[in-house]
């Protein structure tokens, strides 16, 4: 329906703009990862694979890692346990309050995401709102240590922030399974119990999916979380690129771990995309 | 009509688990809301159960605090040019997306869409080593070029659902009453894709106020108020962020309702109209 | 079999269904015919147990039924949109209902075999429903609901998305399907043909309320009221006086048994005839006029006329005689054929 200018002037601005900020700075990325660092901290453009090398050789970044692998997907389980039944609520129980119900669970994610992570963290506190209150009531004698600057609190924080992101497909993909079938299975039968597991669930899987990997992907590749909380047990992989990138200057190497993270984003944005596909039936 | 809703499932027969359940996820949700606002009026500062003395003094120490306030003129400057750079772009991405074919189509949709799932480490790092390489100092409109780009998905996705729910017959109509592409699209596509536009506009502007992970990389001499904040944090806690905090959330929380407020009296009309179609194939 | 009592529904400040009662015999085909907004779908939700009276009473075998989950009522439904489970093959969906049952049923396997030869769709086993045509999915929703041998089955307009040579040949088919398994089906449309093609019985539906009950042919023959007469095939309203036994409405007039006051009669177009001069003219059991030709419509073998008296009367006549716009004829009907029928109560 479209004549010649009109496609050009829809395409070309927006893919130009992704091929200089995006294409370009992932290639050069993908370069970086291959140079190295000089002892006067100048980038040395000789081709090798010296910092891969690295990564495979030194323990502390395939297991600092495989940590925040660790991590990732207890978020991953936590925030999906807490946020499934509440999109199924909503769903299917919450009736003419669905949209206040809906609007409650968005509110918390138009507060900065720092600014919820420092709140855990004056409630995590030795010094902070749980501990005090768990003496207060006596409860405890001591403060709780493992609280904060932990992979506890990483976990914790990191759900909080997630869950939101876990309920909103989940109930999108359970908002659009039409009623009648959950009707029909009732008709033919079914209690309950058994409709949502041999009709709603199966049919909200890409949803689930969807959630999962988000939730994954971004926690993942968190730094502040565990810059701020998790102390020297709770590092995760990007804190390493961070400071990789800072103090520690040495981009090549830093350059080589995100690619190594961005390879592995989206080979599991591409396995979750196959999944979805396949539980997919419309 | 009530063919649409379950029925099935009424209130009176809900589960008191998953009722509870609920009580317990908003708990968590909220709770550091709660704790934020209220130590925000705390005279001992952020720890300490229970809450004490009520006092404004971290507001009036953080009216006080030039540099905040300056972050926040910042962060205002570049979350308005992100909104103009993101739907600049976004507008028409989605509607080269929704209609238009062209070889690498679904290339392009997964890049445009890509940065939306990235970590913003890798989407700051990757910017960072660009201007490096281009000798591009680090400044407020690196940080305006990061969140564009980062954003475009946002106007992409939101554009491209409220095309799809566009009636092609309006589009056509136009088109069969004499008016050519261009006119359409100022006279009748335009206009359907207010709301989409102005949601994605407010989503957009909120995230890139809020913008750490790529900010974070690109950022020059000026900062941007969660950057400011961050780097408060590093050198201790004070209740002045709980302070600037509520204050932004009490903006937001307003911005919100009235939102769904210009939503709502908005869609009344073309809502119930699409209801009414529907509703006679359905019969009673 | 199905006893309604007293069914009443009201949404908020809707009442969809004011004081239903009627009884559903062993074996039959009952229609619910209706427009949109009669409240048929709701009485066959609430039936079927997706919705709940506000007031009254269903039993079934004597027992309670509307007490009872739509899961433990031994009534069965094909919905409007055949609501077929997209992620299980055509067997599995056919399947669903004796999996589900506690305990499981035995023989799954070969009753679904049973089903899906009885509605012809054996070949199709395996599909997905997203790859079958629309016909074939409602032999599939029959299937999976007859298949767990329920007391009464319920279909929900189940024909409507079908184009028109397919819907007939469903009607025939689901009729003699009615045939062969023998049990109850409550059968809700909008379509009066539909529902005098197939039914033992229509219980028409206007606003909530049961306006007449009865076989296809005493309905279309001795309708009750005004709207049954109009709403099931064409009729022509005759409205009349009547004084010491004559009646007289407009220009014509003859005798007649019914006491003295305002008249409503019913006369349908195919008992309009020509005037053929015989022995007889305006006997008592006849009644002449003369009448001019305003329209015609075509309707294959016979036509529907529209003609006017002299004093402005205008009747709708099916004749299979070839007439001319503009002929001015003589035109007769028998006083039988003049049914008398109340005016339907305005309800709000």
């Amino acid at each position: 329906m479209f004549s010649r200018a009109y496609r050009s002037f829809v395409t070309v601005p927006p893919l130009t703009w992704v091929v200089v900020f995006l294409v370009v700075p992932y290639f050069l990325m993908f370069c970086y990862s291959f140079w190295s660092v000089s002892q006067s901290q100048i980038i040395v453009h000789i081709w090798n694979l010296d910092n891969y090398r690295e990564l495979l050789r030194v323990p502390v970044y395939w297991q600092t890692l495989l940590r925040s692998m660790w991590i990732a997907a207890r978020v991953t389980l936590f925030s999906l346990m807490l946020g499934y039944p509440l999109a199924y609520f909503l769903s299917f129980y919450a009736g003419a309050r669905k949209d206040l119900y809906y609007q409650l669970v968005i509110i918390p994610l138009w507060v900065s995401y720092l600014v919820r992570a420092y709140a855990w963290k004056t409630i995590l506190g030795s010094e902070g709102v749980l501990n005090t209150l768990l003496q207060y009531l006596h409860l405890t004698k001591h403060p709780l240590e493992f609280l904060l600057y932990s992979p506890f609190a990483v976990v914790l924080t990191l759900t909080h922030i997630y869950t939101p992101f876990t309920f909103l497909p989940i109930y999108a993909a359970l908002e659009h399974i039409p009623r009648n079938l959950v009707e029909a299975s009732q008709d033919l039968g079914a209690s309950p119990q058994q409709t949502f597991w041999r009709v709603i669930f199966p049919l909200s899987i890409p949803g689930v999916l969807t959630g999962a990997t988000f939730a994954f992907v971004l926690s993942l590749g968190d730094f502040l979380a565990p810059a701020l909380l998790g102390g020297p047990s709770g590092i995760m992989i990007s804190n390493i690129v961070v400071s990789l990138f800072g103090a520690a200057y040495n981009w090549p190497l830093g350059a080589a771990i995100s690619l190594c993270m961005l390879v592995l984003v989206v080979s599991l944005l591409f396995v979750s995309e196959r999944l979805e596909k396949k539980w997919s039936f419309s | 009509m009530e063919f649409l809703v379950s029925t099935t499932m009424r209130k009176d027969s809900r589960p008191t688990w998953l009722f509870a359940h609920v009580v317990a996820v908003f708990f968590f949700l909220y709770l550091p809301i709660v704790v934020l606002i209220v130590y925000s009026f705390n005279g001992s500062g952020v720890g300490g159960f229970p809450p004490r003395d009520l006092t404004l003094a971290w507001y009036r120490t953080l009216f006080a605090d030039s540099a905040i306030w300056e972050s926040v003129a910042n962060s205002l400057v570049v979350a308005a040019a992100a909104v103009a750079i993101a739907l600049g772009l976004g507008i028409p991405a989605a509607l080269a997306l929704d209609r238009a074919h062209f070889p690498g189509k679904a290339v392009f949709r997964r890049l445009v869409l890509l940065p939306l799932i990235l970590p913003g480490i890798i989407t700051g790092l990757s910017l960072l080593m660009l201007f490096a390489r281009a000798q591009i100092n680090l400044s407020l409109l690196t940080i305006v070029i990061g969140h564009g780009t980062a954003l475009i998905s946002v106007a992409t996705t939101e554009v491209f659902a409220g095309l799809q729910k566009l009636d092609r017959a309006q589009e056509e109509a136009s088109l069969d009453l004499g008016a050519n592409y261009w006119q359409t699209f100022w006279r009748v596509t335009l206009p359907n894709l207010k709301l989409p536009i102005i949601g994605a506009a407010l989503l957009i502007f909120t995230l890139s106020m809020d913008e750490i992970a790529v900010s974070f990389f690109l950022i020059g001499r000026d900062n941007t108020l969660p950057l400011e904040i961050w780097g408060r944090l590093r050198r201790g806690i004070t209740p002045e962020i709980n302070a600037i905090s509520t204050i932004i959330f009490s903006f937001s929380l307003v911005v919100i309702v009235l939102w769904y407020r210009l939503r709502a009296r908005a869609e009344g009309s073309p809502e119930i109209a699409a209801e009414l179609i529907e509703t006679p194939v359905q019969g009673d | 079999m199905l006893s309604v009592r007293n069914i009443a529904k009201t949404f908020g400040k809707n009442v969809v269904l004011r004081d239903i009662s009627l009884e559903v015999a062993e074996g039959e085909f009952l229609t619910i015919l209706g427009e949109s907004g009669s409240g048929k779908t709701t009485l066959l939700r609430i039936i079927a147990g997706f919705e709940s009276a506000t007031s009254g009473e269903l039993r079934m075998g004597g027992e309670r039924l509307d007490r009872l989950p739509p899961y433990k009522r031994r009534v069965n439904t094909v919905f409007q949109h055949y609501a077929l489970f997209p992620h299980l093959t055509v067997e599995e969906n056919v399947a669903y209902g004796l999996r589900v049952a506690r305990p499981p049923e035995n023989d799954i396997d070969s009753r679904v075999e049973q089903a899906l030869a009885r509605v012809k769709m054996t070949a199709h086993a395996k599909a997905k429903p997203s790859r079958i045509s629309g016909g074939q999915q409602q032999r599939v929703a029959l299937a999976r609901a007859l298949v767990k041998q329920p007391k009464m089955l319920l279909l929900d307009e189940p024909l409507s998305a079908l184009d028109a040579n397919l819907r007939r040949q469903m009607q025939g088919e689901l009729k003699s399907l009615q045939r062969e398994v023998g049990i109850s089906f409550v059968f809700v449309t909008h379509d009066q043909e539909e529902a005098m093609v197939m039914s033992d019985r229509i219980a028409l539906l206007r606003m909530g309320e049961l306006e007449q009950v009865a076989a296809p042919r005493e309905i279309y023959n001795r309708p009750a009221t005004a709207y049954t007469a109009q709403f099931i095939g064409h009729t022509n309203l005759l409205h009349g006086e009547v004084r010491s036994g004559i009646l007289r409405c407009n220009s014509l007039s003859w005798k007649t048994n019914m006491s003295d006051g305002s008249a409503l009669l019913s006369v349908r177009p195919e008992n309009i005839r020509l005037h053929r001069a015989t022995l007889k003219s305006s006997s008592d059991d006849a009644v002449v006029f003369r009448g001019k030709v305003k329209q015609k419509a075509f309707h294959g073998a016979t036509e529907l006329v529209q003609i006017e008296s002299a004093d402005g009367l205008t009747l709708s006549v099916r004749t299979a005689s070839q007439v001319e716009l503009q002929d001015e004829l003589e035109w007769e009907f028998q006083t039988c054929d003049a049914v008398p029928v109340r005016e339907s109560p305005e309800r709000l």
